[in-house]
């Protein structure tokens, strides 16, 4: 869509890191590929998907509008992105940010391409990525590349792969942790992105570090693997580790995760989770996305097979010195103070800052030091308070900015003294509001908003509880203002309503011939202790009438709790029958004529449907591993062709004969997965178990496409000429064909 | 310079704060009566960010929103797909779909705008970086669609802000108040042979 995106490349190329360069190139070649018919829908969305661009609702072409059903007619007419996704459809593109940390420079990125590409907001989600909303696929390469140059990437940001490392914000300042997990997150995000052996997963995988099992606000029990740091002594000294958790995850069945070891080395962290990656693509489900994250597995084998497992695949995985060699330098992020350390001086402050002090400021372990919360609505952020805040970052620290996991930013390694100013700096921005981490910093999944999946509004209904929460936090009992409350669209709790306090998550129900909104309340989940236990349903409540279930529940809790009782104990004491019968009066639905408002959602005009939910694509397409190979020999092909047409003869030659030893690679691994990946060995293996066998062989053209290969192979040394860089070129076309062929012979016989 | 990506703002001159949650409605209203000859597709509400776009209709080749940028409230029409045409073209094109719809706002919820300032900004950094140097090499090419636009009125034409993160933006005022009206008159009338 952007004129500009043809210049872009050029501009920042010096500027990315060339493996990034390299995969975005690959990206653009995949998405003209698609435009060009020569690559199957499905294989290009989970490709998109693995490049952060995700589908976003009406992308199917279809809006109910309130009265009727529109068909939006795009210029590109029928051309899809993937199954049912219309290409010039806007979509997502989801922006990792390891652990959160962000410097001033990439908020500022962020800002332009928000103003440049988006709706002119961009939007922090719950596992300290951002995203941008309303974007055109075809921009999506300048996206990317703009983000690399400020080294970010969204590769695996979506899709069935390793997702965002997040951890806890507080790492490195925080009072009760081992030590700072952050180059653990670091190191083992950076190993992991593009791992052969992370490609092959029947479903996305999410990994958590936290600094300590109490007070763990990393969330370690809700992921499929968690690690938390913990220290030993050992011959006199301190020695580093992590406890190791596996299969924990949210969804419509929420499975906390299991210990798989107490103490992990921390230099035996990266290969043993690699070794959990390869059990997983191994033994995991593929066919069946609702039964395909690692908890089913872990559950169905029990974690003493389990860990069996994979301790049998780490006794055999060939030596990586990448496993240790961040060790080295653990100390490259620590973080140091820009200014130096005074106290708060009790000078004048201004209106709103104490209360602000109470809940946005945290102290640091290091004396004299805060990290500040600044708290974002809805997690939403417009560019110029990006900008304002890269600003804010570089005059009160060395730009130590991280996103959490609630929706909002910390700015780390304040001086005391500075807060006042800070807090200025913040109100000008807009930015100012208290009640960090109280039940009016409300964290929602964005719904019926852009989610294909939402079925009611989930920042709708938040927006408004933020709303009236807000007006009065500062005056409610401190036993209900430190609730968490939390919202999703849906049963998969991208909100992560489990571990709230108070959770909602959409449903809906029909009155006559009507659907109206509701929401799901759920009970008793906790945030703390790592997500340390789930909330429980207490029965569907009309989305218009949640705030008064908040009002109702919280005024019961503060009524009738025990001395220091919790909430969670008190829920279990009163029990689930006495809170439903509290609400009960709140569930009939008056018909439509004498209560409208109940039939529309929030912040929305249109009378409420189901009937714009799509396929949702949080699980990708199940793609294996050998389609994603044979795809990249196929792209080969046409890079060659592209090469070719450049007059670059050599190149083109070549990457003709790398087109097919792909192709050929693609079917070794199919049977021998550690194949070394060297030209000879390919050949060797390939003639052994294919062409010997006459797997590889046509029915009508016998051995020849075989005979292709190999007799590249041979030649493959001498120089190109225009002649024979053509012919290899076909050769290639042909051979990736009958990889193809193969592969489909392969699954017959495996079928049969 | 091949200027693309223009968005035009023009702010409402009504007086005392105005409540946004109706033109929620009323942006969807617009897509059930197909009213712009744009595809239009959704409604996106960020009224609780502070200063921020507001309410979004977003559309396939251009979004409206009642922006708060800078705490003003205006209509800003963001064209996001190519335009064709010389750039006197595409800015006088940009403007009257932004005065069109003001003027649509006016009659369906008595909102008031003023036609005494405009703000364009090139949603663009790479082909229009906010410098001096950008703004001078464009002002004789703005010149002839603001004289269409503000007819025989003198104006004013200014840089907002000297930030070179920001987008090129340029404030252009009347100096005699003006209506949307008679803008959009402006622009429909014949232009006048050399």
């Amino acid at each position: 869509m952007k004129v500009s995106n043809a210049l872009w490349r050029d501009q920042v190329l010096n500027a990315m890191p060339p493996e990034l360069a390299h995969e975005i190139d690959i990206f653009e070649t995949e998405l003209l590929l698609r435009k060009q018919g020569k690559l199957d829908e499905k294989l290009f969305a989970e490709t998109r998907l693995r490049r952060g661009a995700y589908g976003q609702r009406y992308d199917n072409g279809q809006r109910w509008d309130g009265k009727e059903t529109q068909q939006l007619a795009y210029p590109s007419g029928e051309l899809t992105k993937g199954p049912n996704t219309l290409w010039d459809a806007p979509g997502m593109l989801r922006i990792k940010i390891p652990y959160g940390g962000l410097n001033a420079r990439q908020l500022e990125v962020v800002a332009e391409l928000a103003e440049e590409y988006s709706d002119g907001i961009a939007h922090v989600t719950t596992r300290q990525d951002f995203q941008l909303h309303f974007i055109h696929i075809d921009d999506t390469p300048t996206i990317m590349r703009r983000l690399a140059a400020v080294d970010i990437t969204t590769r695996e940001a979506c899709g069935n792969s390793v997702r965002n490392v997040t951890a806890c914000p507080y790492s490195g300042v925080c009072h009760t942790e081992a030590f700072d997990v952050t180059p653990y997150a670091q190191a083992l995000m950076r190993f992991l992105l593009g791992h052969p052996d992370v490609q092959d997963f029947g479903r996305k995988f999410k990994i958590a570090f936290s600094g300590c099992r109490e007070t763990g606000c990393g969330l370690v029990n809700m992921h499929d693997l968690g690690a938390i740091a913990v220290t030993r002594t050992e011959n006199g000294g301190e020695r580093r580790g992590f406890e190791v958790y596996v299969g924990g995850g949210l969804g419509s069945v929420p499975y906390q995760a299991k210990l798989l070891d107490a103490f992990v080395p921390v230099e035996e962290l990266l290969p043993l989770t690699q070794a959990i990656a390869r059990v997983f693509a191994r033994l995991g489900e593929k066919k069946n996305r609702n039964r395909a994250r690692i908890k089913f597995l872990v559950a169905q084998l029990g974690m003493d097979e389990f860990k069996r497992l994979v301790l049998a695949e780490r006794a055999q995985l060939p030596p990586d010195p990448r496993w240790t060699a961040f060790l080295d330098d653990v100390s490259v992020l620590d973080e140091k103070p820009l200014r130096p350390v005074a106290a708060l001086n009790g000078a004048p402050a201004p209106d709103g800052f104490e209360y602000w002090l109470t809940t946005n400021v945290y102290p640091q372990k290091q004396a004299g030091y805060v990290t500040v919360t600044v708290t974002l609505p809805l997690g939403d952020l417009t560019p110029p308070q990006l900008r304002g805040l890269a600003d804010i970052a570089r005059r009160f620290t060395y730009e130590t900015v991280r996103a959490t996991v609630e929706q909002n930013l910390v700015l780390r390694w304040i001086s005391e003294a500075d807060l006042p100013h800070l807090y200025g700096a913040l109100y000008a921005l807009g930015l100012h509001q208290a009640g960090a981490g109280t039940i009016a910093d409300v964290t929602a999944c964005p719904g019926t908003d852009t989610c294909k999946l939402g079925i009611a509004s989930s920042r709708g209904l938040a927006g408004e509880l933020t709303r009236q929460l807000a007006a009065q936090v500062e005056t409610l009992d401190p036993a209900v203002r430190n609730l968490r409350l939390k919202v999703s669209g849906c049963f998969n709790s991208c909100g992560q309503h489990h571990v709230a306090d108070l959770g909602f998550y959409g449903v809906s129900r029909h009155a006559g011939n009507y659907t109206v909104p509701h929401f799901q309340v759920m009970l008793g989940g906790q945030w703390t202790n790592n997500a340390g236990s789930y909330g429980l349903p207490i029965g569907a409540v009309p989305a218009k009438r949640i705030p008064e279930v908040v009002t109702r529940i919280t005024n019961r809790y503060i009524q009738d709790r025990q001395p220091d009782e919790s909430f969670q104990t008190f829920i279990q004491r009163i029990g689930k029958a006495e809170i439903k019968q509290l609400l009960d009066d709140l569930t009939p639905i008056p018909p439509h004529d004498l209560d409208p408002t109940l039939y529309t959602d929030w912040r929305d005009a249109r009378e409420f449907t189901l009937g714009d939910r799509g396929e949702g694509e949080c699980a990708g397409e199940i793609v294996s591993r050998i389609d994603f190979d044979l795809a990249a020999a196929e792209r080969e092909v046409f890079e060659a062709q592209v090469l070719l047409d450049k007059g670059e003869i050599q190149a083109a030659g070549e990457r003709a004969y790398a087109a097919m030893l792909q192709a050929a690679y693609a079917l070794v691994k199919e049977q021998f997965y550690a194949a070394p990946n060297q030209p000879d060995q390919i050949i060797g293996e390939f003639r052994t178990r294919f062409y010997n066998t006459k797997l590889f062989w046509d029915d009508y053209a016998g051995g020849k496409f075989g005979h292709y290969l190999f007799h590249a192979h041979e030649h493959a040394r001498e120089p190109y000429t225009v002649d024979t860089t053509r012919r290899r070129i076909e050769e290639a076309q042909l051979v990736v064909e009958a990889a193809h062929s193969c592969y489909r012979r392969l699954l017959k016989l495996k079928n049969a | 310079m091949d200027l693309q990506h223009l968005n035009v703002k023009v702010f409402v001159a009504s007086p005392g704060p105005i409540d946004l949650e109706p033109f929620i409605g009323i942006f969807n209203n617009w897509i059930q009566r197909h009213l712009t000859d744009d595809l239009l597709i959704d409604v996106a509400d960020y009224r609780h960010t502070v200063n921020g776009p507001g309410v979004v209709l977003i559309g396939h080749a251009a979004n409206y929103s009642l922006d708060q940028t800078d705490g003003r409230l205006g209509l800003l029409y963001s064209h996001k797909a190519a335009l064709m045409g010389s750039i006197a073209d595409r800015l006088c094109e940009t403007m009257r779909a932004t005065l069109l719809a003001c003027r649509r706002l006016e009659h369906e919820n008595g909102l008031k705008f003023s036609g005494s300032e405009v703000q364009l900004t090139f949603n663009d950094r790479l082909l229009a970086p906010n410098t001096p140097k950008t703004l001078e090499a464009l002002r004789p090419t703005l010149q002839e669609p603001l004289e269409r636009l503000y007819g025989q009125a003198a104006y004013t034409l200014n840089r907002i802000s000297g930030d070179p993160r920001e987008r090129l933006t340029l404030s252009v005022k009347s100096v005699t108040p003006i209506t949307v009206t008679t803008l959009l008159q402006n622009l429909a009338a014949e232009r006048m042979p050399a």
